[in-house]
């Protein structure tokens, strides 16, 4: 106790720091999910997609019309809906990524610099397109249940726990499938060398669009769980897309690791230096913190120098 | 082909040229059967731009002050329009955003040719939009609430006759707030200039009842998440008063709600939190018991006057303040009522003033500034109104509103005297 009384600063309030953790607990698990989508996208293909957070925001404005049209037609329970968006949306929004890659990308060549450009022009056509057929609203999508925590300091929602659980689950999955299916040895071997890997009869261009749907599909996932929480709207997709850039320059562009790491040290430090100080001090260190890495060690934290 | 091109454009030119010199010899009176001509124009409709937050964090808003604009004008043109001119409502999306509002003021005066422009909501829109309305010399009709009217910020063409602004309202509240629910206040707001408002004016004025706010928790107005911040809120508040605006809305008050539990302070929301929101939805049922200030009650209620039920059924509101078509669409009824009255008294300031056209701008200002007292009618459907000429800014009844069974019951009303305050600026003393 005296010990504590000879701090030279104040010890923060548990509530603060309870409060604090838990909120960078639920972003840093959606943040991981979101930017690794936006990892695997770059690691494989070498595309910067800028398009990124349209796909997030797209997940969640079609899990208000898969939700919002089951409960008006079938009547069903929230958690109906709800489970059948998590399913159909991600499977839309990745067809609607593959067909980006198609129609765009390809045509491109994956050219590094105007696949940027090109994905930059797609963000404003989804964005467009969600203002034009969903509207301006915020709209609430129900939670599939809905319970509540009572810590000592204060209440907490059951399903932003849940969230966390299944984003882990989620993530364990994509690993899965990255290390141990044949689909996922495609993926590795087309990002090791698209050259040879073609040569060996891989296609290429179907891996590509596979990924473009998977990266996009991530997103979604993503979207579809935060939605209960926040709410549906055509201008959702900036943060999400600021975020996870911060997460994988941090973490490394490419580097699965380096992007899981990345994104509970962000989530983490946003919700702690948010609750404790200011939400804009949190994004001021975070950018900072890109800033520097890119000055000293622009490859991130865990990824390989460029050859 | 180019040399057809080149021909047309010569010809579209030297026609404009030959319709400029006309306009001109018209205008001298030189040409007597082109005058009648001009005076057939006066039956030309009376444009109003309409600046509209169709986009951007405004839009629930957007939606029913359109829907609000166009029943006032459909009742003013059935009526026989202004001066006997029908009116037009030329509508413009300023994406709740400051930049584009200006823009959108500059396409009214000169490529719409608009006689006024009117509408606008968030502070910061018509902060951003105010200037450049003054340096055009178009009367600018806002409906927004903030103090930055009657502050003296703004200037001798803005005007904000229709709506109360947050100064008043706030003051009008702190007494009841302190005799009813508490004295020691955390105060929870969006951090720009209407929060400001709220946050200054409401400190203020529950000081002088005894009280005191001990926490000030500023929001940005882009935050989608809110939990972070409810930790900050001290043990010991007895009240907590909170207003919050954007898509963000709903979100927040659930969050507050998961915060709480049973185990909550005192809540007194502006319902500006819960605008467009179904009291009703799930997960705001922690309300129950809470208090909310509302410009204009949303539920009908027992004492439902003959000019609400009138103003109700044009709007095409139902009992419960949602849309008749679509008892989900829940409208933002503590506030559109504004665009109905501010499109009233602009009418009746243009027939005071015999407006005939943008020279007479002047004159419809001056006729306005003139005026002190809106009696509750038809025009009027919130209540009685009086209007300060040299502060540009009405001051009118306000309302307490309690949750009960989901539905906000009113309390309390206000005189208007409680909202009076002493003015800070005299725009008439200010040159056109």
């Amino acid at each position: 106790m005296d010990l504590i009384a000879l701090l030279p600063f104040d010890l923060p309030h548990p509530a603060l720091l309870a409060a604090g953790m838990l909120e960078g607990t639920v972003l840093a698990a959606v943040l991981a999910l979101t930017a690794l989508g936006l990892s695997i996208v770059f690691g494989i293909m070498r595309v910067v997609n800028v398009a990124h957070g349209e796909f997030y925001m797209l997940g969640a404005v079609l899990a208000w019309f898969v939700t919002h049209t089951v409960s008006g037609t079938v009547g069903g329970p929230p958690w109906l809906g709800f489970a059948i968006a998590l399913i159909v949306a991600p499977l839309i929004v990745a067809a609607m990524a593959a067909l980006t890659d198609w129609l765009v990308l390809k045509r491109l060549d994956y050219d590094p610099e105007a696949t940027i450009v090109a994905t930059i022009g797609v963000l404003y056509i989804i964005q467009q397109l969600a203002l034009t057929f969903y509207g301006p609203d915020a709209r609430p999508v129900e939670a599939p249940f809905d319970f509540r925590v009572q810590l000592p300091w204060f209440g907490y929602s059951g399903y932003k726990l849940v969230v966390v659980g299944a984003a882990i689950a989620l993530m364990l999955v994509v690993w899965l499938v990255l290390t141990r299916t044949k689909i996922g040895l495609v993926m590795r071997a087309t990002q090791y060398d698209r050259e040879t890997a073609q040569a060996f009869g891989i296609p290429v261009d179907k891996v590509y669009a596979g990924v473009f749907a998977l990266g996009a599909a991530l997103a979604a996932i993503g979207a579809v769980l935060i939605v209960p929480i926040q709410q549906a709207h055509y201008l959702m997709g900036g943060d999400p897309l600021l975020l996870s850039f911060i997460v994988v320059i941090l973490g490394g562009l490419g580097s699965l690791k380096g992007t899981l790491v990345a994104a509970i040290f962000i989530g983490l430090s946003d919700g702690i230096i948010s609750t404790l100080y200011e939400p804009t001090l949190a994004k001021i260190l975070a950018t900072l913190l890109v800033a520097m890495v890119l000055v000293f060690r622009p490859q991130g934290l865990f990824g390989a120098r460029a050859a | 082909m180019a040399d057809s091109k080149h021909t047309a454009g010569q010809t579209r030119r030297t026609i404009l040229g030959g319709a400029a010199l006309l306009g001109t010899a018209a205008g001298a009176g030189l040409l007597p059967g082109l005058g009648r001509y001009a005076q057939a124009q006066t039956s030309a409709p009376i444009k109003i731009g309409f600046q509209v937050h169709r986009t951007g964090i405004g839009a629930a808003y957007g939606r029913w002050y359109d829907r609000t604009t166009k029943a006032a004008a459909k009742l003013i043109n059935d009526n026989g329009g202004i001066n006997g001119r029908p009116v037009e409502i030329i509508a413009e999306d300023d994406g709740t955003d400051p930049k584009r509002g200006a823009e959108v003021i500059e396409k009214f005066a000169t490529k719409h040719e608009c006689d006024v422009a009117f509408g606008t909501l968030f502070s910061h829109v018509v902060i951003g939009s105010a200037p450049r309305a003054g340096e055009l010399k178009l009367p600018y009709f806002v409906v927004s609430e903030g103090h930055h009217v009657a502050s003296g910020m703004l200037n001798r063409y803005t005007l904000q006759p229709g709506i109360t602004d947050v100064k008043s309202q706030v003051q009008s509240m702190a007494p009841w707030v302190a005799d009813n629910l508490g004295k020691k206040v955390t105060m929870v707001y969006p951090d720009f200039a209407f929060g400001h408002d709220h946050r200054d004016y409401f400190s203020e004025a529950i000081e002088r009842q005894g009280g005191n706010v001990i926490a000030k928790i500023a929001i940005p107005p882009r935050e989608t998440s809110f939990f972070k911040y409810l930790p900050k809120i001290p043990k010991d508040t007895e009240v907590l008063y909170h207003v919050m605006v954007g898509p963000g809305v709903l979100t927040f008050v659930k969050e507050l709600g998961e915060y709480f539990g049973d185990n909550r302070p005192e809540i007194f929301g502006f319902i500006d939190s819960l605008e467009a929101v179904d009291i009703a939805s799930p997960g705001l049922e922690f309300l129950e018991g809470s208090h909310f200030w509302e410009g204009y009650p949303r539920y009908a209620g027992e004492n439902q006057s003959e000019h609400d039920k009138f103003y109700r059924a044009a709007v095409g509101v139902d009992d419960n303040g949602a849309s008749l078509s679509d008892s989900k669409d829940i409208s933002t009824y503590a506030h559109m009522f504004g665009c109905w009255e501010t499109l009233h008294i602009l009418k009746a300031g243009m027939e005071a003033a015999d407006y005939k056209g943008p020279k007479d701008r002047q004159a419809l200002i001056e006729a306005i500034e003139n005026m002190d007292v809106f009696p509750e009618s038809q025009a009027h459907p919130q209540g009685s109104k009086l209007f300060n000429g040299r502060t540009h800014q009405a001051f009118g009844h306000q309302h307490i509103s309690k949750v009960e069974g989901g539905k906000l019951v009113p309390v309390h009303k206000t005189s208007i005297f409680d909202t009076y305050y002493e003015d800070e600026v005299d725009y008439t003393k200010m040159s056109f």
